[in-house]
């Protein structure tokens, strides 16, 4: 019932359901496009998703894929939310504005992968030294420090 | 952030005139950072006007790390993030593996997972009620903490053989079976910790001087704490009645009779004293456990190079500093594709800016305390 | 009436009281490591002679063998100077106790004033010490510290002055042999506020902030190590079995006012309880605050230092 609910509010974004879990929380995957992020999340907001566990993003190789797990305590619901970033130009905006949990989550996927988040009030470094150059968690990250995994493990 | 930092300035103050701040560095070699945190104080006198926590002196690089390990070789790594309560770090990292390849694990696994993760959540609240209670200066009461802590670690010791960094739960159920006569040991000791818990609740806690400290001292509001994503004991003494326990129960937690431990104020106090009273909580746990423990298989047969279908999964336990999380991207090979921690210390953190400004410097060492960082974590 | 001891003996007394300041930290710090283990669950000091009492001297030793290091950024002689400016007070302060009932090494008619204002000179050695280091967190110390040096001296002298009304004298002497036994009822409360501000005095106990090691690192001195190191421990505790001392002498008669070697010796076990007492204070209680501490001073130790002088006021007036 929920799901329908949600999928009103949506409109048409496309919310699909994962596997039913054994627990009190039902999952919710939600795909978004880039301009409509903002507008999704804020929707989901309203509706009453009001924490913001994870925020994160995976090397997808020509785009990024940007996630955002929130929940609903009061509706017992957590959605997941993806977004595709392109690579060349990977800018997001940010959820500061609806979840101040964002703050340092964002810098830390800024500081890792190189998406900027616009809107964010502060978006430096977090992990690494102000003075690093490069975004170590993307794929083709080349650092002749890296120790190469022999290939026998 | 240059690393040098500017000494004394005169700046426009919040009210409009001039004061000459003083800007401190606390950390990140300090004996009351909990590990490697720095925290940049701007004073106005004795009071603190703004604080800046810088972090990442432990990062490590666990995310990229584990893209380069198997599966299983990624449970080492897990230990190693918040080294204060490996099992239940292992814990997350296995149960998001066993969601991803569907793994399935044996009942008797469960029951010893969650035994040895109730008494890692005490070991793990004594270290930071002794720390915060080092900081203000009541050392008896560090060395009380530490002594109920050995004990645990002994038992781990004995279980696994590892003091601190255990690598004892492993995807499919839990590396080693129980020794004899472990359980009825743990049952001795468990008689015990009621008592020392009061004690230790009076000798601190009901000390005037430690109210004083204490008190009032970095009230954080519910509202502020579920929109700033904090969990755990912090948010519980606000009173966020939150306890992935009992509220998206996991493994067999269901089957035990517990309560949420909820405080009133938020303030310092109420986050020390919300973690005497979930030891006692995980006490009970561990009885009702151990006399429910059934016999059986302590792990499921699997192949050391675990290769799940592609996908990706996220799930979450109750750790002693709240939601860990752990996100698992998996391209079908033998090793992970993306492995991401959502780390309760890491979000916890993000609110000291927030709590501090109006205090004074030894309140910022209180408050850092309350929240019970571990940097492994924070930094990973 | 005052006799000051010829030439000679004032350099006898002189060094005397060095030397028994040296043997109370000696004794003070490992009593204290003993009481402190005890209190948690462990053994303490153990393998430096019969019960570790000799290792306060191997660790004497080691620090006096230490590298001398003045950081490069102190003001040099003042930073030297400071360790003893807090100890020179505080060492001949001890000079007007009477050891044996009718007899210190300097009988003054100020004898009482001599011993509360004399250490007081040591804030200004703690405040040069956390200054000269010139380093933020020294300096935060040594102004803490002499804030709250100086907030504690009033009800110190206060219930110290309660008990002089009562026997009429400052003569430390005339004080000690002038005593009776219902002054230990009549002067509880002074007691009471002389111990604490006493701890608060020494920077001890729960007033030990300036030199927070958990917060300030050693605060005022955090750059000292080796002998100068030494020397503040020296204060700490020599000013430590000094107050107790003088406590047992003005509020308990010394040995309850009995002459002699019997009385000597209940000095002195009275002045070790007191001591006890100071260190079992310290390892229970978190410390506080530099705000609650200058409150607790003026709001709550002031307003009962009166009281008890109101008290003795009308004891007095009534004899």
């Amino acid at each position: 019932m929920t799901i329908e609910r949600l999928r009103a509010a949506l409109g048409e974004e496309n919310a699909t359901i994962a596997a039913m879990l054994p627990g009190d929380t039902e999952r919710v995957e939600i795909h978004a496009g880039l301009d409509e992020l903002l507008e999704v999340l804020g929707t989901l907001r309203r509706v009453g998703f009001e924490r913001l566990e994870m925020l994160t993003a995976v090397d997808r190789g020509e785009t990024f894929e940007v996630l955002y797990r929130i929940e609903s305590r009061s509706l017992s619901i957590a959605a997941t939310v993806r977004v595709d970033v392109p690579r060349e130009e990977p800018r997001v905006a940010s959820v500061f504005g609806l979840w101040p949990a964002a703050d340092w989550q964002e810098r830390e996927v800024y500081d890792l992968f190189g998406i900027r988040f616009a809107g964010h009030p502060d978006l430096r470094r977090i992990l690494l030294p102000e003075d690093w150059m490069g975004f170590p968690l993307r794929k083709d990250y080349v650092d002749e420090r890296i120790v190469r995994r022999p290939d026998y493990i | 952030m240059p690393l040098q930092v500017e000494e004394r300035r005169d700046v426009i103050g919040a009210d409009g005139r001039l004061v000459e701040e003083l800007v401190v560095n606390v950390g990140p070699s300090h004996p009351s950072t909990h590990g490697v945190g720095r925290v940049i104080v701007h004073l106005d006198g004795e009071v603190v006007t703004k604080v800046e926590p810088v972090i990442g002196y432990l990062h490590r690089g666990i995310e990229k790390m584990a893209e380069n390990r198997t599966y299983l070789q990624v449970v080492p790594l897990t230990d190693r993030l918040d080294y204060v309560g490996s099992m239940y770090a292992n814990w997350a990292y296995c149960r998001t593996l066993e969601r991803l390849a569907d793994i399935a694990v044996p009942e008797r696994a469960e029951y010893i997972r969650v035994i040895v993760c109730e008494l890692q959540r005490i070991a793990s609240h004594m270290m930071g009620l002794g720390a915060s209670a080092a900081d203000t200066g009541a050392f008896t009461m560090f060395v009380y903490c530490f002594d109920l802590r050995e004990r645990i670690i002994e038992f781990f010791e004995t279980l696994c053989g590892s003091r601190l960094t255990y690598n004892y739960v492993r995807p499919g159920g839990v590396s080693f079976d129980l020794p004899e006569g472990w359980l009825e040991d743990v049952s001795a000791f468990l008689e015990t910790v009621d008592a020392k818990l009061v004690e230790m609740d009076q000798l601190f806690f009901g000390n005037v001087i430690a109210r004083g400290r204490m008190k009032g001292i970095g009230v954080l509001s519910a509202e502020d704490a579920v929109a700033w994503g904090i969990t755990g004991p912090s948010a519980r003494a606000s009173g966020v009645n939150w306890d992935l326990r009992k509220h998206d129960p996991y493994s067999v937690y269901p089957l035990f009779d517990f309560d949420v431990v909820v405080g009133d104020n938020g303030d310092s106090y109420d986050r020390g004293r919300t973690k005497i009273f979930e030891c006692h909580e995980s006490a009970k746990i561990i009885r009702q456990a151990i006399a429910k423990i059934p016999g059986g298989k302590f792990k499921t047969p699997l192949p050391r190079l675990i290769a799940p279908p592609a996908g990706d999964a996220y799930d979450h336990i109750e750790s002693a500093r709240g939601t860990l999380g752990v996100y698992l991207v998996s391209d079908g090979s033998v090793r992970p594709y993306r492995m991401h921690v959502r780390s309760p210390a890491f979000c916890n953190l993000a609110i000291l800016p927030r709590l501090v400004p109006g205090h004074t410097l030894s309140d910022l060492i209180v408050v850092l305390g309350s929240l019970d960082p571990v940097f492994g974590e924070v930094d990973r | 009436m005052s006799s000051v001891a010829p030439f000679g003996w004032g350099m006898v007394a002189g060094l005397g009281a060095g030397l028994i300041i040296a043997l109370a930290a000696l004794i003070g710090v490992w009593w204290e490591r003993k009481v402190s283990a005890r209190v948690q669950l462990r053994l303490g000091p153990q393998q430096a002679g019969p019960y570790g009492l000799l290792q306060t001297l191997a660790d004497t030793l080691k620090l006096v063998l230490k590298e001398d290091i003045t950081p490069a950024r102190a003001d040099r002689r003042m930073f030297r100077m400071a360790p003893f400016l807090a100890f020179v007070p505080v060492a001949t302060s001890m000079i007007v106790l009477p050891v044996v009932k009718g007899w210190a090494p300097l009988q003054i008619a100020s004898g009482a004033l001599f011993f509360l204002a004399v250490p007081g000179i040591a804030a200004a050695g703690i405040l040069l010490a956390g200054w000269s280091s010139r380093n933020t967190y020294a300096t935060i110390g040594g102004i803490r510290g002499a804030a709250q040096m100086v907030s504690y001296e009033l009800p110190r002298t206060l219930s110290v002055l309660a008990l002089c009304i009562l026997g009429g004298t400052l003569n430390v002497v005339t004080l000690q042999e002038s005593w009776r036994w219902w002054w230990v009822l009549a002067t509880a409360l002074g007691f009471l506020v002389y111990f604490i501000a006493s701890i608060a005095e020494l920077n001890r106990g729960p007033f030990d902030l300036p030199e927070a090691e958990s917060e300030l690192v050693a605060g005022f001195f955090a750059d000292y190590s080796g002998i100068r190191w030494a020397v503040f421990m020296m204060v700490e505790y020599g000013g430590m079995v000094a107050a107790s001392a003088f406590a047992a002498i003005a509020f308990f008669g010394g040995g309850f006012g009995i002459p002699g070697v019997a009385g000597t010796f209940l000095l002195i076990v009275i002045t070790c309880v007191l001591a006890t007492v100071m260190i079992w204070a310290k390892w229970t209680f978190p410390r506080m605050r530099p705000d609650q501490l200058m409150s607790f001073a003026w709001k709550v130790l002031t307003p009962m230092a009166l009281v008890q002088l109101a008290i003795v006021g009308v004891i007095a007036a009534w004899l």
